[in-house]
């Protein structure tokens, strides 16, 4: 997936400054930033909700499945009818097969007949992100996919999405826990203020904290982080 | 799409109240309108107080009249609670048992007569209202009022039915009783014959004279004759001569069962359509479902169709239920069709235009209510009812919400002496289209993230 200049404005604010990147198959990219960065905007426009006001996103064979923060889905209805509702709607050949896939995925076939509304936090996403997957997309974009999950969750939820980028399909998430980032990111993403700061792998942060933020440069990552973007003024 | 619409009537299906609500509704409205137009209108509890003696009469020249049962005629018209005194009639008015007290008088016949007399008297029934809600106080003024009218009207009647015999009998002549003896009177028609057949025989010095006197009996039997109908006339003076113009308009029935199926249409199709597509929204599937599922414009149209779809089950439920009070025109059906579908299509798109621009079902709900009632009310108020101005201002919301051509086209439908169905229907058309365009517009905004 390749993005690049993406420029995007909410009046006079500019939520995007010229962000630029490209990730490619199997690698899991993380994003990360403070509140306000640009991160939720520039998912939405990776997915084709949002269209950048310039700068443009390459074409992905296969598709991009995307996963909202708050899980989209019909809480009303089973864990098998949005299943099967969303594998229709995406013209499956065999919508319950598909549907079976990711009860099986997602480890709630035993669940399936339960109204969605009953489920905790974590396993609604997971049927948010099975219904991302139901494409069987290239690329899948999260964003803040373990917002609210347990420890335990949180960990099955990224042996999860590891097992998928083991597989080849590229994964971009945003996240707020910076260790989380550390640890799942292949690459981290830096934004703060729609600028794009950093872009590299875990290891060469904490370098380029070491070169620019010294007195930082043995603190636990988050601290580093933080005194990172300080020292690039924000 | 088809797959959108089955997962709206699920959801449909999970919602206890909205599916009870939606089955009760039509039954309730149907059982309610039902009995009121097949049980007449109620009749108004008031008590009534007689204290006139049973066997006062009005009098005429000294002649009783037969009684002209007016308390018959009164509680006919009203549920009579009889009561032995004034006490307890106040007791049941103050406690609310009963609208109103009617109290005749025990004088009240004496008055009456006394107005034929030298020294007339003032003739007064003593009503007793409960003044707590001017409502009420209004209503049962009115009421009262007009069986007093009815009551007048019954007694002239019986006076100028009293005075044409006695005219009558003045021209034509017949038995007069007084007093239980009856007196031939000659009559003025005999008197006349019996003068001319004397008239040859006078001498002719009083000849002249006595044809005066004949030729008078002539005019006044001729000019008497005329009198008659004259007295009749003063107990009605002006008799309404009612002539349609305009049109032939439906009987009151259908025009209720119309109001009531469009009230429900409407209700059922805004509503629900508002609230489905705010659902969207709310559950955050509405950005998931246009990345390629489906498109914003392929949404509305499933909306509609649910709102239609609905609608037509509802309303048609509604309409049964009514068969069972009130006949209806089966063999209309297709018009009835033709209504419901084109009326469901308008209020579901104007439901959409409201579920996309509030997007939030809580809200979006109350909003469609507040807009569905006062609009189906503005569209019930008859014009000439109100000033000009106001009457324009509800022109131009009757031509730009869907309810009153709704209304119109499932008055038309339901009978052949409603309106014709071609204007509504087009009228109804064109909203559709048009909420449909703003419904599409609002969704632009619908999406952001």
């Amino acid at each position: 997936m390749r993005a690049s200049g993406i420029v995007k404005r909410f009046g006079d604010r500019e939520a995007l400054r010229g962000v630029s990147f490209e990730a490619e198959a199997g690698e899991l990219v993380a994003i990360i930033g403070p509140n306000g960065a640009g991160k939720t905007t520039l998912l939405s426009i990776l997915a084709g909700i949002s269209k950048p006001d310039e700068g443009e996103v390459g074409a992905i064979d296969g598709g991009v499945g995307w996963v909202p923060q708050q899980a989209a889905l019909y809480r009303r209805l089973t864990v098998e009818e949005n299943l099967l509702l969303f594998a229709r709607l995406e013209r499956h050949p065999d919508p319950q097969a598909s549907s079976e896939q990711m009860l099986a995925l997602t480890g709630l076939g035993e669940r399936r007949d339960e109204i969605v509304a009953r489920l905790s936090g974590g396993n609604q996403q997971r049927i948010n992100i099975a219904i991302g997957l139901l494409s069987r997309p290239r690329v899948l974009l999260l964003d803040e996919p373990s917002v609210g999950l347990d420890p335990r969750r949180r960990a099955r939820l990224w042996e999860f999405v590891s097992a998928l980028a083991e597989d080849g399909t590229t994964v971009i998430f945003s996240t707020h826990d910076i260790q989380e980032a550390e640890r799942y990111g292949g690459r981290l993403l830096v934004l703060a203020d729609g600028d794009s700061l950093f872009d590299g792998s875990a290891q060469a942060l904490r370098e380029a904290v070491r070169r620019e933020a010294p007195e930082a440069a043995d603190s636990d990552f988050e601290t580093a982080f933080v005194a990172y973007l300080q020292h690039r003024g924000h | 799409m088809r797959w959108l619409l089955l997962k709206d009537l699920q959801i449909l299906r999970r919602s206890p109240l909205q599916a009870v609500l939606l089955v009760a509704w039509p039954i309730l409205i149907a059982v309610l309108v039902g009995f009121a137009i097949s049980g007449g209108p109620s009749k108004p509890r008031v008590a009534f107080l007689n204290e006139v003696p049973a066997d006062a009469r009005i009098s005429v020249g000294g002649q009783q009249l037969p009684s002209a049962n007016v308390r018959n005629r009164i509680c006919t018209r009203v549920e009579c609670v009889h009561v032995g005194d004034r006490e307890e009639a106040e007791a049941k008015v103050r406690s609310g048992d009963v609208l109103a007290a009617l109290i005749l008088p025990g004088d009240l016949v004496d008055q009456i007569n006394s107005l034929s007399t030298l020294t007339p008297g003032k003739p007064e029934v003593e009503v007793l209202v409960n003044e707590e809600d001017p409502i009420k106080s209004e209503l049962v003024k009115d009421r009262i009022e007009t069986l007093l009218a009815q009551a007048n009207l019954a007694i002239a009647r019986r006076i100028a039915g009293e005075g044409s015999h006695y005219l009558g009998l003045l021209i034509d002549g017949g038995q007069l009783e007084v007093l239980g003896q009856e007196f031939p009177i000659l009559g003025l028609r005999a008197s006349a014959r019996i003068l001319e057949t004397l008239e040859p025989a006078l001498p002719p010095a009083l000849r002249s004279s006595l044809h005066e006197v004949t030729r008078f009996a002539q005019q006044a039997r001729d000019n008497l004759d005329v009198a008659a109908p004259l007295i009749a006339r003063l107990a009605q003076p002006i008799a309404v001569h009612r002539v349609s113009v305009g049109g032939s308009s439906p009987p009151l029935e259908v025009f209720a069962i119309a109001a009531a199926a469009t009230l429900t249409l409407a209700f059922v199709a805004v509503l629900l359509v508002a609230g489905s597509l705010a659902l969207e929204r709310e559950e955050n599937a509405f950005p998931r479902l246009v990345r390629g599922l489906v498109s914003p414009s392929a949404l509305l149209v499933e909306k509609v169709l649910l709102g239609i779809a609905v609608g037509l089950v509802v309303t048609l439920l509604l309409l049964g239920g009514l068969a069972i009070f009130v006949p209806l025109a089966w063999d209309r059906f297709p018009l009835w069709l033709a209504a419901i579908v084109l009326g469901g299509a308008a209020m579901a798109a104007a439901g959409a235009a409201l579920g996309a621009a509030a997007r939030e079902v809580r809200a979006v709900s109350l909003l469609a209510f507040m807009v569905t009632l006062p609009v189906a009310l503005l569209s019930l108020v008859p014009s000439g009812s109100v000033g000009a101005a106001v009457s324009d201002a509800i022109d131009v919301v009757n031509a730009l919400f869907p309810f009153k051509p709704a209304l119109r086209a499932m008055t038309g439908a339901l009978d052949s002496a409603g309106p014709a169905l071609g204007w509504p229907l087009l009228h109804l058309a064109v909203l559709a289209a048009a909420y449909g365009l703003l419904a599409r517009l609002a969704l632009r905004r619908f999406g952001s993230v």
